[in-house]
Parts: structure tokens; sequence; C-alpha cells
């Protein structure tokens, strides 16, 4: 069956949807990146649709869902790359993903994520110049 | 059939019809010596007098709808369009053709005054085919005129949402006029295009042209609003004058979810430190 592939980068992972997703395929993408987020500790997540002709209700709803679904797992999630034209539709549909983060492209969101990341990261893994010089 | 009798009738003395219809056509206080010369119009008359007489001739039909009767038709749409675009009247276009009844009807009188019946048949298959032509004309000028106004309708949306530059990162759209769900789609797509044109993270939408915000203003800026947010840019609405603000209290609407300011120019500040810029003045005035 198909699969969506999930690629790692240091502490995030990041998601490219390139052919269209059918409903069965947006369900399987859930399940595995809630797996992968559990299993690799990811600290955010990137999801870029800007390869997506059409998103309908369905699959708004599922993307904004898995946003939320990562948040959870506390990985901060960021979905990059809409066009003008799924934008308006999305809006048209009334999703309107109040709860989720989005970025223009991929360079915008990844630096939102290293934002978050290196904010939120635990004391003793953060780059401090400081902790380097004691 | 009063075809080939019409046709022949026609062809003997051509010259002379064209001119008394040309008479006809400037004596009948509908034409325009502002817009067409006496040249123009000889000229108009003599193509569509050819093609009718070919029509004639060729065609077996009396009515005007048959492939002998296209160079008619298309003789009739040029003039029809052009004279639409050039500000003629309907009926000063229709007169065009109504006209050619009388120098028309005159010759067939003569020809046929020795058999009543025969004439009356072939007054009404005349009347009839240049009625009917008369109609197509008409129908191409209302056409022509529809095709303008929609074409204009076009431009005008298209000239009324310019989306600005303003600042490295920050796109400034000035509505001016009223927004309708039509305008509403014009304006989003053009923001958005230039969202991701200028990679933009703040958009000021600037309503100080709008002259009323109802429920459904307001319903259309949200949803701008929420499409820009989708595309990772941040609005600020500005320009909201006092009666406007007191209106959407009163209306109830709740512009909370977005950043809201009085002025283009308070707008335009909080989206430079937004977006990390520092205005500082160079030197004391």
């Amino acid at each position: 069956m198909d699969r969506i592939p999930i690629l790692k980068l240091g502490d995030c992972l990041i998601v490219s949807l390139h052919v269209d997703l059918h409903d069965r395929l947006a369900l399987t993408l859930q399940d595995d990146l809630a797996n992968r987020v559990v299993s690799t500790g990811a600290r955010g997540v990137l999801i870029d649709i800007s390869g997506l002709d059409m998103v309908d209700s369905f699959i708004g709803r599922v993307l904004g869902n898995i946003a939320t679904l990562c948040q959870v797992l506390d990985a901060e999630t960021v979905i990059v790359g809409l066009r003008p034209a799924v934008a308006i539709t999305l809006v048209e549909l009334g999703v309107t993903w109040t709860h989720v983060r989005t970025a223009l492209n991929i360079e915008r969101g990844m630096a939102l994520l290293q934002h978050h990341v290196s904010l939120t990261a635990p004391e003793e893994t953060r780059d401090d110049p400081d902790d380097a010089q004691r | 059939m009063s075809i080939p009798n019409l046709s022949r009738l026609l062809q003997n003395d051509a010259d002379r019809l064209v001119q008394e219809w040309l008479t006809a056509q400037l004596d009948a206080g509908t034409f325009r010596r502002d817009l067409l010369s006496e040249g123009d119009l000889r000229r108009d008359s003599q193509a569509f007098f050819t093609a009718f007489l070919q029509a004639l001739e060729a065609g077996t039909t009396p009515t005007p709808e048959g492939p002998a009767w296209e160079e008619v038709r298309a003789v009739l749409g040029s003039l029809s369009k052009t004279r639409a675009a050039q500000g003629f009247t309907a009926s000063e276009v229709a007169t065009f053709v109504l006209s050619l009844k009388q120098p028309l009807f005159r010759r067939l009188f003569t020809a046929m005054s020795s058999s009543p019946e025969q004439l009356q048949e072939d007054l009404w298959t005349t009347t009839v085919v240049l009625d009917q032509l008369g109609l197509y004309t008409l129908e191409i000028y209302q056409r022509s005129r529809e095709d303008i106004i929609l074409r204009q309708r076009q431009e005008l949306l298209e000239l009324s949402t310019p989306v600005v530059k303003v600042w490295q990162g920050i796109v400034a759209l000035p509505l001016i006029g009223t927004l309708d769900s039509e305008r509403t789609q014009v304006v989003m797509e053009s923001l958005l295009e230039r969202i991701v044109e200028t990679e933009s993270t703040v958009a000021i939408i600037d309503i100080t042209g709008v002259p009323t915000v109802d429920t459904l203003v307001a319903q259309h800026l949200l949803r701008a609003v929420a499409a820009a947010r989708l595309m990772g840019a941040e609005c600020i609405i500005s320009g909201i004058r006092p009666q406007i603000a007191q209106t959407i209290v009163h209306l109830g609407i709740d512009l909370s979810s977005v950043t809201t300011k009085a002025n283009f120019a308070d707008a335009i500040s909080l989206a430079l430190t937004r977006s990390g810029f520092q205005v500082t003045r160079a030197r004391p005035q």
C-alpha cells in the first residue's frame, strides 16, 4: 500500500505531500506520523503541502487534526506552502486552522520550528555560550 | 414566390435604389453625423446591398437563416458591433436595415400594381425578411453592448485591487468602494498571490476607502484575513473610521482575532516592529 515518506532532520520530522491525498492515505499518514513522533521524540513537525492542487474539506480537517495531534505529543507543527487557491478553498469550506501554525514556505517553516525547538529545549541540551565557558 | 421578383427588381436599378436608401437614412432623423461620415455610410450600405442581392439570388427560402444569407449576417454583424462600440443607440442601428423598406416597397408597388394579390404577398415576404434582418442586427448590437459592459466590469475589478509592497516582507491592500462577494474573491486572490510573490509576513488591509462595513463586509474581511493567515502572513486591518467602529460594535461583529488600527501610519509602524525593523530619525528637526 502507498505510504507518504516521513523524513527526519535533527529534532524535526518533515512530510512533503506531492501526490493528491485520498482519504485513506491521509488517515494512514495521521497514524504513521503519530507513531514516528513518539518513536523519534521529535520536537517539530513540518508538513509541506505546496504540491497539492486540491484540498477538500475532509483532507483539510485531517491535516488540521494531524497538526493538533502532533502538538498534543509536544511536537510543534507547521503546515507550509499553501497555494492561494487552496487557502481560499479552505476558508470557503470553513476550515481555518486557528490552532495550527502556518508559514509561506519550507524555509520560513523551518525557521519557526528551530526557534521553537531552541526555546523549549531542556536546559542540558541547550547551546548556551555561557555554559560552555564555565 | 417573391424572391425572384424582388431580386430582378433590385438588380434592374441597384444604383438608384441604394441612392434612395441612403437619402432615406440621412433623412431619418436618427442618423448620427457626429459618429459616422456619409462616405462610411455609403460604403456600409453598398456592402449590405450587394450581400443582400446575392443572398436573394442564391436563396430559395425567404427567411434569412440559410447558408445563403451568411454574407448578409456577417455584414450586419460587423456593422452592429462597430456601431455599438461607437455609441449608437439601438434604434439608430435598427434604422439602417428598416429604412430600406420604403424605397423597396415603392418599387414593388410600381412594378406590381397590376396584380394586387401578388403585390400583397410580396410586400409581406419582404417585410418579414427585412424585419428579421433588423432583429438580427439588434440582437448583435445588444450582445456587443453586454460584452463591453462585462469587459469594463472586469477591468474595474482588476483596477480596484492594487496590492502594494510597503517594505520588505510587508504588503498593503488599500480597499476602495464596497466589498461584495465577487470583489472579495478578486481581492483575496491578488492579496494571496502578492504574499507569495513578495514572501511577506505581514499584510495590511486598509479600509479607509470603504464607505460602510456591515456584517457581510466584515465577514468577507475576516475570510481574507483567515486565508492570509493560512499562507503564513498576519493581517492588520487599518483605517477604521469612528462611525465604522461604532457600526461594528453595534452589529456585534467580533474582530478580536484580528489586529486593528485606526490609521495606516499606525499599521505600518506595527508591521515594521513585528518584522523586526526599527525606524529612527537620522537627525533632529
